[in-house]
């Protein structure tokens, strides 16, 4: 399969998930992921009588239960993930550990081809077939890399959700949105559909969207790109998520709407207590939305930090040169710009020593040998051998 | 004497009508250029920036007559450019390329880099030997930061950066006077945009070339323009020399826009005055009445529902066209 349709029904699929529709994969592929892509397909293709059909399949789970609620959020321990592709396997994350603590806002930042998606993908039960992810993934102390689809359905939408780049595809339309809305209510909370239809208006009007009461009949064409990820929003949001993670999910926008958007995940964030997870590869988002920045090369943490000791002094080389190669409004002009020579390695390739090493302005002949090991302190982490922390 | 601009635009509109009503009616039209006026200086780079919708590609097409537009005029280098046609048309051409945002999608997958970058060779009577024209594509190759030895390779080989790099040379084959580029580093990753801004500057230096430079990345412009102008839903709402533009920006549009963008610099980005545009953009189907810009901005008063802005100059070439600019 073309890599490109893996990426197309994901998103699909990741909507499926918020609904708790891929709970009808129980069982169907090893993995579940395909069949997930595939019931999402058809309900989008037959609407909403098949929509019923599965939803008469699927049990009201009932909310979640704390394991340990002094554990932090999220703990991603030595995460790796490999894809099987006809030319071998290929390491897309490697050796990646992380720790959220409640409410704070993480922004992963990475070039294309740098597993920054993945990871997302990988603690939501989202990877493609030919995807296995290893190391471990705590969810409030609870083991979820693994974890059968019927378990992590009760997480997905109601712990944890997601948001992508691209609103248009990740919300089906042939649904309603008060239909897709409601969905994850009645799933999660077991609510009755008068209910649920409530709380889905006061949700959409919370996130910005006039007229919600009116609006949530619509389809997802009737709205525009930025109301779209307003919807988007609230559907993830609607469960009041402990974490949610959020893939590029202002690239598709205009500057303006970018900024609203940007707001709103904020100051929703700041009123749930939400923990947030920011994927990108615009430094001025993170700038503008992160308490912490973890910046990624070939798979690989290259540095972490908190964000303002990252962008006021960058130590890495990659970060530093990522920083210095854009050009800035708080900047005078000047004639040319700062270059990281060459380009971002498509497929991480295998190495021994340090993934930058090619890129590298300061590289030594061990980076090539020899794993820089992670040094850390004070919150921060730097995976370098020339620079000292 | 001053010197002859390379490229004026007069009054340039573009009017898409839709198809009829099932029931009549007036037929209704999509404004997407609606009277935009502008010059390109020989070796100058105009900015034009707006958000998506605002018919900047759309100027970039009518520009060139890519689609014909439907009122105004254009001239080039002191010809009228608008009523050429045929065989003139055709041949004038050669001194106006485009380069494209996707750099993939814009190269023949089924072509070599040397077929691909001669291919505009064949299109002019050019007396050229093939040897000439190999030797002309591998000195653009490098010139653009590659290697001859790419030239017989295929598209699907590069990456996206290098692909730009070969939209660019096969654009440059003919020694054009204007390029447009109708965001080219939009679709590349940060460390390699910043080679392609390079590029451009440094070949704009060399040739003397003009380039009007769409994006929606106000950072990129200003890095890479000597002028700025900004569209709203098919109208001219600001032209400005490139320093004066972001230092003081008079259109309540054009403010909301450099506000918005996001610092890398968490501590410059909390102190940032807000300035949030509300909503999005109207349908440019039904325009609102006055000044399209009203219905987001926060300085609209009943007078810009009446009247429409005319562009107005500031001192310097800075104009802009609002009712409510002090001074």
């Amino acid at each position: 399969m073309p890599a490109k349709g893996i990426v197309g029904t994901s998103a699909l699929v990741g909507a499926a998930a918020i609904a708790g529709l891929s709970l009808v994969t129980r069982g169907a592929v090893p993995g579940g992921f395909f069949g997930g892509a595939l019931g999402g397909a058809i309900g989008a293709l037959l609407g909403l009588g098949v929509e019923r059909f599965l939803r008469s399949k699927v049990r009201a789970a009932p909310p979640p239960v704390l394991v340990d609620p002094e554990a932090p959020i999220l703990k991603i321990e030595g995460l790796r993930i490999r894809f099987e592709t006809e030319g071998g396997g290929v390491a897309a994350v490697d050796d990646v550990s992380l720790s959220l603590t409640p409410g704070e806002t993480v922004g992963i930042v990475g070039e294309s081809g740098s597993g920054k998606s993945q990871i997302l993908m990988s603690i939501m039960g989202l990877l493609a077939r030919n995807g296995t992810a290893s190391g471990s993934v705590q969810l409030r102390g609870q083991e979820i890399l693994g974890m059968r689809d019927q378990d992590l359905d009760r997480l997905r939408g109601a712990v944890m959700s997601i948001i992508f780049q691209d609103p248009m595809t990740s919300l089906n339309p042939f649904l309603r949105v008060s239909t897709q809305l409601t969905e994850v209510l009645i799933k999660h909370r077991g609510m009755g559909r008068a209910e649920a239809m409530r709380q889905a208006i006061v949700m959409l009007d919370r996130v910005g969207i006039p007229d919600a009461a009116k609006r949530i009949r619509l389809y997802p064409h009737e709205f525009s790109g930025g109301m779209r990820q307003r919807v988007m929003i609230s559907m993830a949001l609607l469960c009041q998520p402990a974490v949610l993670f959020a893939d590029e999910p202002t690239t598709a926008l205009d500057v303006t709407i970018q900024a609203q958007i940007l707001e709103l995940i904020k100051e929703l964030a700041a009123t749930m207590g939400t923990t947030v997870v920011l994927v990108t590869h615009d430094l001025g988002v993170v700038a503008s939305l992160c308490d912490r920045v973890v910046v990624l090369y070939g798979g690989r943490i290259m540095e972490s930090g908190p964000a303002e000791q990252i962008f006021a002094a960058p130590l890495h080389p990659y970060t530093k040169g990522l920083l210095e190669s854009m050009p800035r409004l708080d900047e005078k002009v000047h004639g040319k710009l700062h270059t990281i020579p060459g380009q971002p390695p498509s497929l991480p390739r295998p190495t021994p020593g340090c993934p930058f090493e090619p890129r590298c302005e300061s590289r030594q002949p061990e980076c090539r040998v020899l794993r820089p090991r992670v040094q850390s302190s004070n919150g921060r982490t730097l995976a370098c051998h020339e620079v000292v922390l | 004497m001053t010197p002859v601009p390379l490229l004026q635009v007069d009054g340039l509109e573009m009017h898409f009508p839709l198809k009829k009503h099932l029931f009549g009616g007036p037929r209704r039209v999509v404004k997407a250029l609606d009277g935009v006026s502008f010059t390109l200086m020989p070796g100058e780079t105009l900015g034009i920036v707006g958000e998506s919708g605002c018919g900047k590609s759309t100027l970039c097409r009518a520009v060139l007559r890519l689609i014909e537009p439907t009122g105004g005029r254009t001239t080039w280098l002191g010809r009228d450019f608008s009523r050429l046609g045929g065989e003139a048309l055709r041949l004038e051409r050669r001194n106006m390329q485009i380069i494209f945002q996707d750099p993939q999608a814009s190269l023949d997958p089924r072509m070599t880099v040397r077929q691909i970058i001669e291919r505009p060779l064949l299109n002019f009577p050019i007396r050229e030997t093939a040897a000439e024209r190999s030797a002309r594509a591998a000195d653009l190759v490098t010139l653009v930061g590659g290697h001859p030895l790419w030239l017989d390779r295929y598209p699907h080989e590069f990456s996206g950066g290098q692909c730009q790099r070969i939209g660019i040379a096969r654009a440059l084959i003919l020694k054009p006077k204007l390029l447009v580029c109708d965001e080219p580093v939009s679709a590349l990753d940060v460390s390699v945009q910043a080679q392609i801004i390079n590029l451009l500057m440094g070949l704009q230096e060399q040739l003397g070339l003009s380039y009007l430079f769409i994006s929606h990345n106000l950072a990129v412009v200003r890095h890479i323009s000597h002028r700025v102008m900004v569209l709203y839903l098919g109208k001219v709402m600001e032209i400005a020399e490139r320093d004066d533009f972001y230092h003081r920006p008079l259109h309540p549009y054009a403010q909301a826009l450099i506000a918005a963008v996001p610092l890398p610099d968490p501590k410059l980005e909390r102190a940032k005055p807000r300035l949030r545009l509300q909503g999005d953009l109207p349908s440019p189907l039904n325009p609102p009445s006055g000044c399209r810009f009203r219905t987001r901005c926060p300085k609209a008063t009943s007078l810009c529902a009446e009247i429409e802005p005319v562009l107005k100059d500031y001192g310097g070439g800075h104009v802009a066209a609002c009712h409510h600019i002090e001074g």
